[in-house]
């Protein structure tokens, strides 16, 4: 069974739907117990970093997926979900994040090259920078859908795959139990599908 | 780099998709949920519904409709159609949709754009502007088309973007059912005007006019038809092969 956490931000129907379409057990939940006795964990999340840090935060949930992570449970943060898992963000301000994996998260603007559009929305292709079990369905160049303004820096250790838009931007994470993407697996149709397979195989 | 996007539009009728389909091996398909399989499995990068069903009975069908395609297409849907008020937005996201499409009631509601931004998100929220040349100018027009706003185009696409619109759907009423081609003119303004997401709608009558579209606007985003993907006039994977030899940019 697998538990997305449901912290009051996001639309969660579809990654619910593509975890069942790739025939895995999942419960949205926000109920401790039901993530305790969950055998993987995932963290979703739209929106603002601060907004969805503090909402994480008050449900005291934050404190059970730290405590779930400690003890070996997989989890993977997704998109919003994903840039919780470092150290830090600067989008507007400067807000805690989990401090699951070393690195913090900071705009693009000002770091890719003007002329490009922020958000990065669209289709863009997977470069994988180290080998990992998420991939093992994928290959190199396959691509994944991205809605973000935002990326995660100085992750060299947990970075397992990077996209090109103007520079090399993070799209996927993963140290030991604690897996990440930027990108949207579950609106990037079969690559998407194949990736969560993987996660719900390991 | 990111990919120019192809986007058929499905306008759906009391949950049937009501301009006729035509393809090969696919006749005459009335469910927008194996109509939205189909596109899924053959390339496109994502997809619009509008619903253009004018009863409270009809909403709620629509809303079956795309509970059941988000179960089973896993590629972006922005939902548009009688969107009024952040309660339709939440109606529609909490069935799946990923944007949100207002038009006529951003029109009527001006702080419409700004709530939805707010609550769901600049991503979520996408401006369509209906558009057509009244003396000389471009006017923005409700109501499906029938009634002229007065208002200029590109000043309202400004201030809908200024106010958290992602992205713009750019629907040319003067090129529109004519296939000869998108509004160049017309999207070349707005894309200089505005620094989110532009999609190109109304006009596309061959693959020829999608290559144009990609070279003539560096900056155009994706382009976006009903009648010539419906009718099979074009398929999508031939399409994009043709944009990729004239090296546009492609997911194949």
């Amino acid at each position: 069974m697998i538990a997305i956490v449901d912290y009051g931000v996001g639309n969660l129907f579809s990654l619910h739907s593509s975890l069942k379409k790739v025939g895995c057990e999942t419960v949205v939940t926000s109920d401790k117990k039901t993530i305790e006795n969950a055998e993987k964990i995932i963290l979703p999340g739209v929106g603002a970093f601060e907004d969805a840090a503090k909402k994480l935060r008050d449900s005291g949930l934050d404190a059970v997926v730290k405590a779930e992570v400690k003890k070996g449970k997989y989890l993977m943060g997704i998109c919003l979900g994903m840039q919780m898992l470092f150290e830090k963000s600067f989008e507007y301000g400067e807000h805690q994040g989990l401090g699951l994996l070393k690195g913090n998260v900071v705009p693009m603007k000002g770091y890719i090259d003007k002329d490009l559009k922020i958000p990065h929305i669209g289709w863009n292709k997977l470069h994988f920078e180290k080998p990992h079990f998420l991939f093992k369905y994928c290959k190199e160049s396959d691509f994944v859908y991205f809605v973000h303004s935002y990326f995660a820096t100085d992750c060299k250790e947990s970075v397992i795959a990077t996209t090109e838009y103007g520079k090399m931007l993070t799209a996927a994470v993963g140290k030991d139990n604690v897996l990440g993407c930027q990108f949207h697996p579950e609106k990037s149709g079969d690559v998407g599908l194949n990736i969560l397979r993987a996660f719900c195989e390991a | 780099m990111i990919t120019k996007r192809i986007i058929p539009c499905l306008d759906v009728k009391d949950g049937k998709v009501v301009k006729g389909v035509n393809f090969a091996g696919l006749r005459d398909v009335a469910s927008p949920v194996d109509l939205a399989k189909f596109y899924s499995d053959n390339g496109a990068d994502e997809l619009v519904f509008y619903d253009i069903t004018a009863s409270a009975e009809g909403r709620a069908l629509f809303t079956d409709i795309l509970r059941e395609t988000a179960s089973s297409v896993f590629i972006p849907l922005t939902v548009g159609g009688g969107i009024r008020t952040t309660d339709d937005f939440e109606r529609v996201l909490a069935c799946g949709a990923d944007k949100v499409s207002v038009n006529s009631g951003a029109i009527a509601n001006r702080d419409l754009i700004g709530e939805a931004a707010k609550k769901y998100g600049d991503q979520c929220v996408v401006i369509s502007a209906d558009i057509k040349r009244v003396n000389g100018a471009f006017h923005v027009f409700a109501k499906g088309g029938r009634e002229d706003t007065g208002m200029e185009a590109i000043e309202w696409i400004k201030r809908c973007v200024g106010e958290g619109a992602g992205e713009v759907v750019v629907n040319s009423m003067d090129t529109d059912g004519v296939k000869k081609g998108f509004d160049i003119e017309l999207l070349k303004l707005v894309c200089k005007a505005v620094d989110v997401p532009v999609i190109a709608s109304g006009g596309a009558g061959s693959q020829a006019d999608f290559v144009t579209l990609f070279q003539e606007i560096s900056t155009i985003d994706a382009g976006l038809a009903a009648s010539v993907f419906h009718f099979g006039e074009i398929a999508i994977p031939d399409l994009k092969n043709t944009l990729k030899k004239n090296n546009i940019n492609v997911r194949l």
